[in-house]
């Protein structure tokens, strides 16, 4: 199954190249932790974006928090610029119940009102639970629900899809 | 069995600081660190802990701690209710445990016990529902667990690391609630040296088997030191038995310039608040460069959203 | 009646007998051991086969609770509680509420108790009026009435002068005292054993210099005044140590312990449970041991329950807040025969300490299995398991800090004056 996923980096100079018509000075990419922050890094540097890269830890916002309590590594929350009036492009590494972009989009609100927010993933799985779609992907695949798709990133900073 | 831990080894109250294991007191200070710019923001709030019902307890008035576990709770989007309840009216002991189930009825999430007796928070936690979680905000002598823990997320970012840390602190350790818990943690985070200071009246039987090494001398206790934490001297202390006058205290005692010379040149100075000044510290220290009292508000906000939301989220235990 | 005790093994330190065999009793008296007397028809035999029968219990400090704190306990559940726990006679200090210090409080104590059905009650008259350690009580008045000696039980003596006169008083009419040091100003607002323990928890301390200073000053009075000195719940290795040398000196002092302090220490205090705020407070795990030793050696002369028994109410708050003491009555007996196996000393050595022993230093017939005595007998089984628990314990106070632990040994009948005043079929 590993072998049918394609190579990561080709999806993200993909996405990097369906982005870039896109891009206005205002831009601020920000990338959701962990996997989403590697993706947001490599399209940061493709499309050679001014303005610093933002990261979001959504564990302040997560709505199964009463179920599984808090993340045991929360880590902060960095947003370089002011968000006031600014076009946010969110970045995460697979779209699946969309309930990690509602909590992003719910921290992002509490910074600043950003002109608009646009959300690219390098993956969108389906299986939505939420009105929330990609407005980017770099791939889109139907997956049975027990699967995961992940994101590794090795020591070198290579960056792997994988399904198990 | 630790009453602190849940069956998993998670956190299921805060009543102490001994005991604890580093993992979780390095988790707690971690998730501090992401709380503090919380404080930074348009929307100083997080929806971690909506629907929450979280009951300030003070049986003993402290308006200053009440308030940083109030703004910590409402930056977490809790409720939160604050009761003073005078111990003059609460001389029957029945009448905390009448308080207790009565707010557990009106569905409390959490308790933040303030009293003037030791043991006062364990009481409270071996008596509540499983689903309530109980914060020691102080008991009597014992501890002051998130004031040690304020003191430790302090001193980690000024210093960075506790473990080439030589640690100081200065007065009243036998009256001093806080001073038990700075000394767990510090002895639980590594710190290979902690120190108390003071003369053998205000030092508890047996201090050195809490892991420390007594010094009744400042020049030769701080002699080296990273770090000096200050403790306050209570008015009541200062006649009679213990000390004869607070100027003879504050001539050995207190922290002055030519004291602290003694001290490493980057060493910090600590003060859990409100000062004694010309008592247990000079104001000239007290204001000067070395001095980490002030930005230490934030800080105590941030740690308390730790706790809170360490303990409030998860399955019950 | 005419009982036929069979078949136990029959342990009475004071004739150093350990057999098994049988008992006989008419009348309230033990009329036969091994031969069955002449034309003895028994009313009711007793199968004490794999059984214990020994003397009756003493214990010398028993807090019935009457009168004055009757919603704590009443004489007839505590008086219950005690022939449940193998007790057939007992001291009973007078911290009541008023304090036993009137011959008319005693006498209405003793009329009480001897018309309930529990043990042989001997009240320990107040040393001082109100117990307030001003004025001496009316003592030989009191002992006609009844009292077998005169103690402060728990409230303080300051007043160096008046325990001096108080001794001199006593002396002359060869009163014994029973005492309880304690310095009061060493003491002032310390709940615990002032030690690493109370130290950690931030609870105000007891040093032990609190009972040696005491100690010191009631030994320095007694060989001055040739008083008759029993010292009352002894808790540390250096108090034992005094009143060892005392003994060896010659001086005419005995002393005992609590039973609990004979299985707990301030290291069982970490979790603040007010069931183990004591009086004296838990001391040291070198105190305890010091403790269970001088009890082998026989420096420490008896082991009592100290049997306080409170509501849960006044548990039911932080330590420092909660009244002191432990209901004990019902445990005396397997915390002793537990210290004897831990100890390795034998049934003879530890029954003996809660028998005649202590019925020596209450100065009262009994603790003895003679032929001819009163047939003050405890019958027991020393293998059962069992748990307490409030359902367990006969006591109105469940204030135990053994409460939930498992015991050993228990009590299957209880004669008083040759009536089963207790029996139990477990």
């Amino acid at each position: 199954m590993h072998a049918s996923l394609p190579d990561a980096n080709t999806l993200i100079a993909q996405l990097a190249a369906a982005i870039a018509p896109n891009l206005t000075p205002e831009t601020v990419i920000v990338g959701i932790h962990t996997g989403g922050v590697w993706v947001a890094e490599r399209l940061h540097a493709l499309l050679k974006c001014a303005t610093p890269l933002g990261t979001l830890d959504i564990s302040f916002y997560r709505d199964d928090f009463s179920r599984i309590g808090l993340h045991p590594q929360v880590k902060p929350s960095t947003l370089p610029v002011d968000l006031e009036g600014r076009d946010i492009l969110l970045v995460d590494d697979v779209l699946h119940s969309g309930r990690t972009v509602r909590a992003a989009m719910n921290e992002l609100f509490d910074y600043g009102r950003p002109a608009t927010i646009r959300l690219a993933v390098l993956v969108d799985r389906g299986d939505h639970e939420l009105p929330i779609r990609p407005d980017f992907a770099g791939l889109t695949l139907t997956v049975p629900n027990h699967q995961n798709i992940n994101l590794s990133r090795l020591d070198d900073g290579h960056l792997t899809l994988s399904l198990a | 069995m630790n009453p602190q831990l849940n069956q998993d080894g998670g956190l299921r109250h805060l009543l102490t600081l001994d005991g604890l294991p580093r993992a979780i007191l390095t988790q707690i200070l971690d998730t501090a660190e992401s709380f503090m710019d919380v404080g930074e923001r348009e929307v100083k709030k997080v929806p971690l802990l909506r629907g929450k019902s979280i009951f300030n307890l003070f049986f003993e008035p402290s308006t200053r701690t009440r308030t940083t576990f109030e703004i910590a709770a409402k930056r977490l989007s809790a409720d939160v209710v604050n009761l003073n309840i005078s111990t003059s009216s609460q001389t029957k002991g029945e009448a905390i445990l009448d308080t207790v189930d009565n707010l557990a009825a009106m569905h409390a999430d959490m308790f933040i016990v303030r009293h003037s007796q030791s043991g006062a928070a364990h009481f409270i936690a071996r008596n509540v529902a499983p689903h309530i979680s109980v914060i020691n905000a102080g008991d009597g002598r014992h501890a002051h667990p998130t004031q040690g823990l304020l003191d430790m997320f302090t001193i980690r970012r000024f210093k960075g690391d506790f473990h080439n840390l030589t640690v100081a602190i200065v007065g009243d350790v036998l009256h001093s609630r806080v001073a038990r818990s700075q000394i767990h943690a510090l002895t639980t985070l590594g710190v290979p040296e902690v120190r108390v200071i003071a003369p053998k009246t205000l030092l508890p039987t047996g201090v050195e088997q809490m892991g420390v090494k007594v010094y009744h001398d400042m020049t030769a206790g701080l002699a080296g030191c990273d770090v000096v934490i200050m403790l306050r001297l209570q008015n009541e202390r200062m006649k009679g038995a213990l000390l004869p006058s607070a100027q003879e205290y504050f001539k050995f005692f207190g922290l002055t310039p030519e004291k602290l010379a003694y001290a490493k040149p980057d060493a910090i100075v600590m003060h859990p608040g409100p000062m004694n000044r010309g008592v247990e510290i000079d104001s000239e220290v007290a204001d000067g460069p070395q001095s980490v009292i002030l930005p230490r508000v934030t800080y105590g906000i941030a740690v308390r959203m730790a706790v809170m939301a360490l303990l409030a989220g998860g399955p019950s235990a | 009646m005419k009982i036929h005790i069979k078949n136990g093994r029959v342990i009475d330190p004071m004739n150093a007998r350990d057999e098994v065999t049988d008992i006989y009793v008419v009348a309230g008296k033990i009329i036969g051991i091994g031969q069955p007397p002449t034309d003895f028809h028994a009313n009711r035999t007793l199968d004490a086969s794999g059984l214990v029968v020994c003397p009756g219990l003493i214990d010398l400090s028993v807090r019935l609770r009457e009168p004055g704190f009757e919603y704590r306990a009443t004489l007839e559940s505590e008086m219950l509680a005690a022939a449940a726990g193998g007790i057939t006679s007992l001291a009973c200090p007078p911290d009541t509420d008023p304090p036993l210090d009137e011959p008319g409080l005693v006498e209405m104590l003793k009329f009480r108790a001897k018309h309930l059905p529990g043990p042989r009650v001997y009240p320990i008259g107040a040393l001082t009026q109100k117990l307030e350690g001003k004025m001496l009580t009316e003592m030989a008045e009191l002992t006609e009435a009844g009292c077998r000696a005169f103690t402060q039980a728990d409230a303080p003596l300051t007043d160096t002068q008046v325990l001096l006169r108080a001794m001199q008083y006593a002396a002359t009419f060869d009163f014994s005292l029973w005492l309880r040091p304690q310095d009061v100003s060493l003491t002032r607002d310390g709940i615990a054993h002032d030690g690493p323990v109370a130290s950690r928890l931030g609870l105000a301390g007891i040093p032990a210099l609190a009972e040696t200073v005491a100690l010191a000053t009631i030994l320095l009075l007694a060989r001055e005044t040739g008083a008759r000195i029993h010292l009352a719940r002894l808790s540390t290795r250096e108090g034992i140590a005094m009143v060892r040398a005392a003994k060896a000196q010659g001086l005419s002092v005995t002393c005992d312990v609590a039973s609990t302090h004979v299985h707990l220490s301030e290291n069982d205090l970490i979790n603040f449970d007010s069931h183990l705020h004591l009086v004296p407070p838990l001391r040291s795990l070198r105190d305890r041991d010091a403790i269970r030793e001088a009890l082998r050696d026989g420096s420490i002369d008896a082991l009592c329950s100290d049997h306080t028994p409170v509501d849960e109410d006044v548990k039911q708050v932080p330590f420092g807040e909660s009244a002191p003491g432990a209901s004990g009555v019902e445990l005396l007996l397997p915390l002793t025969l537990k210290w004897a196996r831990e100890m390795g000393v034998s049934l003879m050595q530890a029954i003996d300490l809660i028998s005649w022993k202590p019925a020596q230093i209450l100065g009262i017939p009994g603790g003895n299995l003679s032929v001819g005595s009163c047939a003050d007998i405890c019958i027991f089984d020393e293998t059962v398991e069992w748990v307490v628990t409030s359902r367990t314990l006969a006591s109105q106070g469940d204030n135990t800090p053994f409460l939930n632990h498992p015991m050993q040994g228990r009590v299957r009948y209880t004669l008083i004056d040759g009536h089963i005043d207790f029996e139990s079929s477990h």
